[in-house]
């Protein structure tokens, strides 16, 4: 299975991470995948957006104009991205931060994820970027949630190593509240 | 089967000079190439090799120069802004014949530019950034895995014509991550024996001079004709290239680098409304792959030429196209928001297709 | 006869026996020799491996029988720093002039000795650039004129004259910096002794080593070669003292300088 998506939210708020563990998830599937992050001057606060394609077949550009998917973490993401999106395509985004959806868009599948209140829920505030990726994958099925949990191995810096359980179990909410929703 | 690893471009070219046998890294920071010099700082001492954190640019390509002279399997990365610093050097090293690998990770210019996509340094790249009229291997890979396979290759053929070989990368490919399969560097047999290095004389009878200054009458013209021969010997030997859908191609598209990852796509959509596109895409920018635009053009004369830029190998596509070709240019220079994507240079095709 | 004549004096095997190019009265030939006698007295000529630098003394492989890399102006240090990392087990050196040295190259010495690059730097101080023509010399003194300072080298706006041997001794990576000249036969030998030292604390691998030679350029300062020699310590060596500035071998007083 084949996907592009777009992730775009505050930096802080781990979106390269999921980029990266998707990309990465996907490659221990034997998929071809690209990870391409926008980036800044900043380190911290400031705009975060990347983009990430899984194919079977030789990928071409790493950046896509009208991404299938997109993952939107706040007001300010989806009002500048939300007409980006593909016809046929899905918006899965963080309802905790977003008050308003631009418009109704019939042609876009939506799945409204209070991203910010599972996290707390799941006792780690910072969970927020998993929760979101565990409904994508959930929904989509791009790539299994055991490679994801797979990846996390490799992704995340040694110092983060010991909230793999947490982040497995966010992954999993994330993708209960999306098959559920 | 080695396992394929998720790896970033700018660490990829790392990987791949040090699997090379490069021992000797030198660099001095500077977005969007950081990857490398971090890299190499922590990966050099653990296989016996040297880094150093120059003082400049212009430092750093003079101790290239030291250590390549030394016989040295030897790398430094910039950015543009760097690379224009070192060009200097770089003159120098294409006069004295001195084998080395210089990677230009790209940023969007002039000046300081920004620290987006751009391929902004072709001309800098290809038609000699310093003085005196010379010319550098300068190989353009276009994904993750061919920043470690050229960049092997570099080193090869710095070493087997004695010049500096540039790999001219850019943001995107530096930045992104893709699949990576490492393989084993296994060096040419034939590679020439580098007995023109300066080691201390160890018995030589002559003392050998690594230079570039020549006074005595007559003496300069012909170090330039011999420079000249080996530039020919190059382009006979050396042009590497893609091409593929050109057999009954309407339109030919051409690109290097990372601008051609996005125009694979574009053709992928342009296929799939049954518009007959096929591309050229330059791996050696210099050797220009002359031939295969000529031959191309005879049969399709309507040529397409995408770069992140304003215009510059466009330049070399209509001197090598075929006499009456239709070379036409679509580009943007880089910079936040420039970037342009595989459905821009979708709707590219479909103008430049029907008129 | 013959097997009681003993050579007492003869052409260091790492000078070659051709004809200079340099002016006469000029000092770098002197100092060529002191060096060239430096590496015969370490037996390292096999293993030496000279950086020329841009200006008189480009053509350093026209006169030493060793190895040599010609590097951009100002660079020698930063082309020393790459050969001597791929031949730890060499001996490298620079040879440089004040133009190539103190201005065009100062942030490659000030680096190189600050990271303790275990090179050896012969630095001839003429105060002006002798290839280009006599033009002034970030060494150039106060009133001299030159070809760019036609009314004198004024401080207030063309700067004051760097000492560089006194500049590189307060650095962390250099282990010997000095001052010496060559304007007279016992400095001479002083001077041979003093760039000894400087290529055994490289092969000691005891620091950055570097030697600032006062020297003679009689045709750009307008000068006979007697009064151009006389220069060197009527005028120079008042603004540039000869001595020692940093051994990092030494146990108190260096013994260096006792007879000048």
């Amino acid at each position: 299975m084949s996907d592009n998506v777009f992730m775009a939210g505050y930096g802080g708020q781990g979106i390269l991470l999921i980029g990266n563990l998707l990309a990465c998830a996907a490659i221990l599937e034997n998929k071809n995948a690209t990870y391409f992050p926008a980036y800044g001057p900043e380190k911290r606060g400031g705009a975060a957006t990347c983009t990430v394609i899984v194919s079977e077949e030789e990928i071409g550009s790493p950046v896509i104009g009208r991404p299938a998917s997109a993952l939107l973490f706040n007001q300010l993401a989806i009002d500048k991205y939300f007409e980006r999106i593909a016809k046929g395509g899905l918006c899965v985004y963080n309802s905790s931060l977003v008050d308003q959806v631009p418009r109704d868009r019939s042609d876009v599948e939506m799945i409204r994820i209070p991203a910010n209140d599972l996290a707390a829920e799941a006792g780690n505030a910072r969970l927020v970027n998993m929760i979101m990726l565990g409904a994508y994958a959930g929904r989509t099925g791009v790539v299994s949630l055991e490679s994801l949990k797979s990846g996390l191995d490799s992704i995340l810096p040694e110092r983060n190593k010991r909230f793999i359980p947490a982040n497995m179990q966010a992954l999993d909410r994330g993708a209960a509240f999306a098959v559920n929703a | 089967m080695k396992k394929r690893l998720f790896v970033k471009g700018n660490e990829a070219v790392a990987m791949g000079a040090i699997e090379a046998g490069c021992r000797y890294y030198f660099g001095y920071p500077i977005t969007p190439q950081n990857d490398i010099p971090e890299y190499m700082s922590r990966e050099m001492p653990r296989v016996g090799g040297c880094f150093i954190q120059a003082e400049s640019e212009v430092a750093a390509i003079n101790m290239v120069l030291g250590a390549g002279a030394a016989g040295g399997r030897v790398m430094t990365s910039s950015s543009g802004p760097g690379i224009s610093l070192k060009a200097e050097g770089i003159s120098f090293m294409a006069g004295s014949e001195v084998p080395a690998v210089i990677v230009n990770i790209q940023r969007p210019g002039p000046g300081l530019g920004g620290i987006d996509v751009s391929q902004a340094d072709y001309f800098q790249a290809v038609k000699g950034a310093g003085h005196g009229g010379y010319h550098l291997v300068v190989l353009a890979p276009h994904s993750v895995q061919e920043l470690y396979d050229l960049t092997m290759l570099a080193f090869d053929l710095a070493d087997r014509y004695r010049m500096p070989a540039l790999v001219l990368g850019d943001a995107m490919l530096g930045q992104m991550k893709e699949a990576l399969m490492p393989h084993p560097y296994q060096a040419p047999e034939d590679l020439p024996r580098k007995d023109w290095a300066v080691t201390g004389k160890h018995g030589r009878a002559k003392g050998n001079a690594v230079k570039s200054l020549y006074l005595g009458d007559g003496e300069l013209e012909a170090h330039n004709w011999h420079l000249h021969a080996k530039y020919a010997r190059l382009r006979e030997n050396e042009v590497r290239y893609e091409a593929t859908g050109l057999d009954d191609a309407e339109l030919i598209l051409t690109a290097f680098g990372g601008g051609a990852r996005i125009v694979k796509t574009a053709i992928a959509m342009a296929r799939r409304e049954g518009l007959k596109v096929g591309l050229i895409r330059p791996v050696t920018v210099y050797p220009f792959p002359a031939e295969i635009y000529r031959k191309a053009t005879e049969r399709t004369p309507k040529v397409l030429c995408v770069e992140l830029n304003n215009g510059q190998m466009v330049e070399d596509v209509r001197l090598s196209s075929a006499p009456g070709a239709d070379v036409r240019f679509y580009g943007r220079p880089g910079g936040t928001g420039s970037l342009p994507n595989p459905e821009e240079i979708f709707e590219q095709i479909c103008k430049h297709y029907k008129d | 006869m013959a097997s009681n004549v003993q050579t007492v004096f003869q052409r260091p095997s790492a000078l070659k026996e051709v004809p200079t190019h340099y002016c006469a009265g000029c000092h770098h030939g002197t100092v060529h020799r002191l060096v060239a006698e430096a590496i015969d007295q370490l037996g390292a000529q096999q293993q030496t491996i000279g950086i020329g630098s841009v200006g008189c003394s480009v053509l350093l492989y026209d006169y030493f029988d060793i190895d040599v890399v010609e590097a951009p102006h100002g660079r020698a240090p930063a082309v020393a720093t790459g050969v001597k990392h791929v031949h730890p087990d060499s001996v490298v050196f620079t040879y440089q002039g004040d133009g190539d040295l103190a201005a065009i190259g100062t942030a490659e010495i000030i680096h190189a000795a600050n990271r303790g690059e275990l090179i050896t730097v012969i630095f001839l101080n003429n105060t002006t650039y002798g290839m280009t023509g006599g033009q002034m010399a970030p060494t150039t003194l106060p009133g001299q004129v030159t070809t760019t300072s036609p009314y004198g080298r004024d401080v207030t706006t063309e700067g004051h004259p760097i000492r560089m041997a006194e500049l590189l001794a307060m650095l962390g990576g250099t282990g010997f910096s000095a001052r010496v000249a060559v304007d007279t036969p016992k400095r001479a030998i002083e001077a041979g002794r003093t760039i000894l030292k400087a290529f055994e604390m490289q092969k000691k691998k005891q620091g950055f080593a570097f030697v600032e030679v006062l020297g003679a350029c009689p045709t750009n300062w307008g000068m006979s070669a007697i009064d151009a020699n006389a220069r060197v310590e009527k005028e120079m060596m008042d603004f540039f003292p000869l001595g020692v500035y940093k051994d990092v071998t030494a146990d108190g007083e260096s013994n260096v300088f006792k007879t000048v």
